[in-house]
């Protein structure tokens, strides 16, 4: 029943994206903008580790930016007309499912932007894709979450900002410590496999909670 | 007296804690006497995690019963845990400038510190930016919750992550117990727990006088 509602959901959200489609086009734009004006600013001459946190820092505003409206772009009446169809739960998996694809997309192409204009620094290839797909699904489950509860305060976006950010931090932390061991001159070791373990489990973590919490946020 | 036994025990191991720490005969580091400091400054942060807890524990309880009692609890709460994390910040920071030789280095003991002040910071901002007494109970009882858990991660599991810490005894399980003797623990021990008992109660005191405030407010509606 569950997963025949989030089906549901999903292929709505799917729908409307292409029909609207300006949500992903406006962040593409958002992360090429912000990738150009790094590279015009920095003049093509970062070391590797600048380089890392700069590429993680941009991720996070554009995914804050994209997965802001999750919550805000249907109307109110409308998630009162859902809440008669749907369960919760299957509203916020079905959410977290579809910015988690909606984030994979933005950080290829975000990604291949950032290769084309600032240089390649990375060695290891197998652990630096393996820690953009672990990374941009951590994000998106749990900006989900945050954007669910600050589309229910008075000032959406600006909330959504300072209420993401200390939490997001152990993710981030984690994240930049292992892509720095794929880079160029980074000290690889096997133990960057546990950290990729550590990012899967924080993600699923943030699921469990998303998938308890979220009914009482719902509910007016 | 039932219930008030805690205090008590609160105020004699705080006393000891503090006649005790500045006469016992610390180990010859090079650090020297500032040594003592980790019987107050350590204190302060698990008196934070223990009010923050019961805040946690009342915030669970808030989406269980949606009474506004327990929302106040959470409130009043998280307001001690703030203190005590502002408290450990600064003890830690004035110990730094001695041993570090700068208030604020790259650790992350000292990053989790401030995280956690910030996630506590933004659940009021968050509180403010809501008007309905119920919904706000019950949106910030969400973020506590959400945040609650991943500030645990943050503090008890990074800080064993990572290699480059310049907090003592990491490498050995725990962060906080790092090169002490025995003779120190007698009163490192006792020295927590009192802390842990004070935070509690201060709690306990503004929770109680928040409520009556509450009551006092709304008297005429009911």
């Amino acid at each position: 029943m569950l997963v025949k509602e989030i089906k549901l959901l999903l292929i709505k959200d799917l729908k409307l994206e292409l029909k609207q489609s300006y949500t992903i086009n406006s962040i593409l734009l958002y992360a090429f903008s912000t990738v150009f004006i790094s590279y015009l600013s920095l003049n093509g001459t970062i070391d590797a580790g600048t380089w890392n946190a700069l590429f993680w820092i941009i991720l996070l505003f554009t995914s804050i930016n994209a997965v802001v409206k999750s919550f805000v772009q249907e109307s109110p009446a409308r998630h009162l007309y859902y809440y008669t169809l749907t369960s919760p739960q299957a509203v916020i998996l079905s959410k977290i499912i579809y910015n988690s694809l909606l984030m994979l997309i933005i950080t290829t192409l975000s990604f291949a932007f950032y290769l084309f204009y600032l240089e390649n620094h990375v060695a290891n290839w197998g652990l630096y894709l393996v820690t953009l797909i672990a990374g941009s699904l951590g994000f998106a489950s749990l900006l989900t979450m945050v954007s669910a509860i600050s589309s229910r305060s008075n000032n959406n976006f600006g909330l959504m900002a300072i209420l993401s950010f200390p939490i997001i931090l152990p993710m981030l932390m984690t994240i930049i410590k292992v892509s720095k061991m794929a880079l160029i001159g980074g000290n690889y070791s096997a133990s960057a496999w546990n950290y990729i373990g550590v990012l899967a489990l924080l993600n699923l973590i943030v699921i469990i909670m998303a998938y308890l919490l979220f009914p009482y946020l719902w509910r007016d | 007296m039932k219930g008030i036994w805690w205090k008590f025990l609160s105020i004699i191991l705080l006393v000891y804690a503090v006649i005790a720490g500045f006469t016992v005969d610390v180990p010859d580091t090079n650090i020297g006497q500032t040594m003592r400091n980790v019987f107050y400054h350590v204190g302060m942060w698990f008196a934070m995690l223990a009010i923050l807890t019961r805040s946690f524990i009342a915030s669970i309880k808030t989406l269980n019963k949606s009474k506004l009692e327990d929302d106040i609890d959470a409130e009043q709460s998280a307001r001690v845990g703030i203190m005590f994390g502002i408290l450990g910040i600064v003890t830690g920071m004035i110990w730094a400038s001695f041993t570090w030789g700068k208030p604020w280095a790259n650790d992350p003991h000292l990053n989790g510190a401030a995280v956690s002040l910030m996630i506590y910071f933004a659940y009021f901002i968050l509180r403010s930016s809501i008007d309905d007494e119920h919904k706000k109970a019950r949106i910030s009882a969400v973020y506590n919750i959400f945040a609650f858990v991943l500030l645990v991660v943050l503090v008890g599991v990074m800080p064993r992550l990572s290699e480059n810490t310049l907090h003592p005894g990491s490498k050995d399980g725990n962060p906080a117990f790092g090169d002490m003797d025995s003779t120190m623990r007698y009163v490192f021990y006792p020295a927590l727990v009192g802390w842990m008992l004070l935070s509690l109660w201060i709690g306990q005191i503004k929770v109680t006088l928040r409520k009556l405030e509450f009551f006092n407010e709304n008297k005429d509606l009911r």
